[in-house]
């Protein structure tokens, strides 16, 4: 458990990522830009309901801002020889990954507001506002420990490390309900789906905006905390063997 | 009466990166208020000992402590009173020297009112308050080490820890960063620092450690390390016209000659001999000395035998 001064210098890790790291251009491109054209790709012209575009494009959106700030702070912080300094302070590892893992959960949340806002205008109306905001905390949570366990390869090159983490996220958002329905998947599809945080990430979107789902709304929450303790562990593991290899 | 507790304490440290072992099993200590240097060449092994007394590497054998805290079982609190500087990190350069000061100060836990008081104190000591707003990218190398400089003690550290702190530095920066380490040396600030400058590490340091391939070579006051190799004493002199290099060699007790611009320096087992045979020489070639100096080994001589030697 972090001791609550670990937590404020978490803290001010988080306010110093999102004063220098949100206006980074592999952020803007991979965490804003990116899933903007693939929403315009695959439902410009498709017919599809208003709601389940929304819904789809507000988990897609939100997965991909949350997990496009915290991949690039550590080998943006290695290349730019800040890190010896920062590790050099008394702060924990734990603590560091925390403030970078928070600054993508604030970036992940505030670009959600977007596609949400957009659909509201649309004429989409939410059915449970409540599972929404639950979904997008716990989701954008989740997601921000993915996107540093991403980052735990010891590069200081950010352009690998987005590079790796396109290579995954990229396959996950096929498979995961955004584009297509998982009733509508083969069974092999379905399988496949349970692999992936944002298949229940789509799954609770779709209930909060549609008010039906795939899966049960617990199953959906509780899958997403199992892998958000996952992510999280690996990524604290990982990265405390490897820092020394970033300096 | 009280003894006076070692500030650091380095016991058998090593370190190996595959085959080639980097830190060699190395033991030293520095007292509180000591200004300990740390000499060696390129590759020793210095930066290495570094990190692994600031805890950002992990020793494969022996260990370190910071005022008692031990560095691995106790980082945090070992970091906590330690201030560094380490040699290649820079400061954020989006950030202003004041937001950077900021974030130190809130990574050490410290008050707002405290930070803040601390930061302008800093910046105006180290000329840079009228720069504080302004992001550090479009600072100088001298203004960003002295920036590095406020963020290691905004902490008010006990130890200071200073890996390279004047490298590549104009002379006036390196003479304030001089001028402060000293200063804060004298109010008890341990400091342990490494260079390769060594009219630096003669002025600041009250003691010194050469590590040589990963070994320590040598530690000791910096005037008792120069009597050491007392056997190097040498004269320096310049003429008044030019002499063949070759007539100084063949004078009777100098023992090597090199030429140093328009100077020459001699080396000689018995300087007092060699000065009579010199002024002989001159007399017979009607030659004028121009200057005459006994110069005695300086920290470099010292710095060369040993890792020379090693």
């Amino acid at each position: 458990m972090m001791s609550g001064s670990q937590l404020s210098r978490a803290l001010a890790i988080a306010e110093k990522d999102i004063r220098i790291y949100y206006l980074k251009g592999p952020v803007l491109i991979y965490g804003v830009l990116f899933p903007m054209f693939l929403f315009l790709a695959f439902f410009l012209g498709r017919g599809m309901p208003v709601d389940f575009l929304i819904s789809g494009l507000l988990s897609m959106t939100l997965f991909f801002t949350a997990t496009a700030v915290s991949p690039v702070i550590l080998p943006w912080e290695g290349s730019m020889r800040t890190l010896e300094r920062l590790i050099s302070a008394p702060v924990s590892i734990p603590a560091i990954l925390l403030g970078d893992a928070l600054a993508s959960f604030i970036f992940g949340i505030i670009i959600s507001v977007v596609p949400l806002a957009f659909g509201l205008v649309m004429g989409v109306r939410v059915f449970s506002p409540v599972v929404l905001a639950a979904a997008i905390l716990l989701s954008a949570f989740c997601a921000s420990y993915l996107g540093m366990l991403f980052s735990t390869p010891p590069t200081n090159v950010p352009s690998n490390i987005m590079m790796i983490t396109n290579l995954v996220k990229f396959p996950l958002v096929f498979i995961s309900g955004v584009f297509i329905p998982i009733e509508q998947m083969p069974p092999w599809g379905r399988t496949i789906s349970l692999f992936s945080p944002l298949t229940y990430m789509t799954d609770l979107m779709r209930y909060s905006i549609q008010g039906n789902s795939y899966h049960p709304i617990l199953l959906d929450f509780a899958a997403i905390a199992i892998f958000t303790v996952i992510f999280m562990a690996l990524a604290m593991f990982i990265h405390i063997r490897n820092m020394p290899k970033r300096l | 009466m009280r003894s006076v507790m070692n500030a650091i304490v380095v016991e058998d440290l090593t370190k190996r990166f595959g085959n080639f072992t980097a830190v060699d099993h190395i033991n030293f200590t520095v007292a509180q208020g000591e200004s300990f240097g740390f000499l060696g060449p390129n590759g020793a092994g210095k930066t290495t000992t570094v990190r692994m007394i600031t805890g950002l590497i992990k020793p494969d054998a022996g260990r370190a402590s910071i005022m008692g805290h031990d560095v691995e079982k106790d980082g945090l609190n070992a970091k906590q009173v330690t201030g560094v500087l380490p040699e290649t990190s820079n400061a954020y350069i989006d950030l202003s020297a004041w937001q950077n000061l900021m974030l130190m100060g809130k990574l050490y836990g410290l008050e707002k009112m405290v930070r803040q008081s601390r930061a302008e104190d800093l910046l105006k000591r180290f000329d840079l308050y009228e720069k504080r707003a302004v992001a550090v990218k479009g600072f100088s190398k001298g203004m960003k080490q002295r920036l590095q400089i406020c963020m290691a003690l905004i902490s008010e550290p006990q130890v200071l820890i200073m890996d390279e702190p004047t490298s590549g530095l104009d002379v006036q920066s390196s003479r304030l960063i001089r001028n402060i380490v000293a200063d804060l040396n004298a109010k008890g600030v341990t400091f342990l620092l490494t260079t390769h400058n060594m009219e630096e590490a003669n002025q600041l340091c009250s003691r010194i450690a050469i590590i040589n391939r990963g070994k320590v070579v040598a530690i000791d006051r910096p005037e008792v390390l120069k009597k050491r190799i007392d056997s190097l004493h040498s004269l320096e002199v310049s003429f008044d016209k030019d002499v063949p290099q070759g007539d100084l060699l063949a004078l009777q007790g100098i023992e090597s000659v090199e030429k140093m611009g328009d100077k020459f320096r001699l080396y000689a087992e018995e300087t007092a001999r060699a000065i009579s045979t010199l002024v002989d020489y001159t007399r017979s070639k009607k030659v004028e000395i121009v200057s005459l100096a006994t110069i005695s080994p300086t920290l470099e001589d010292v710095f060369v035998a040993y890792t020379e030697a090693g």
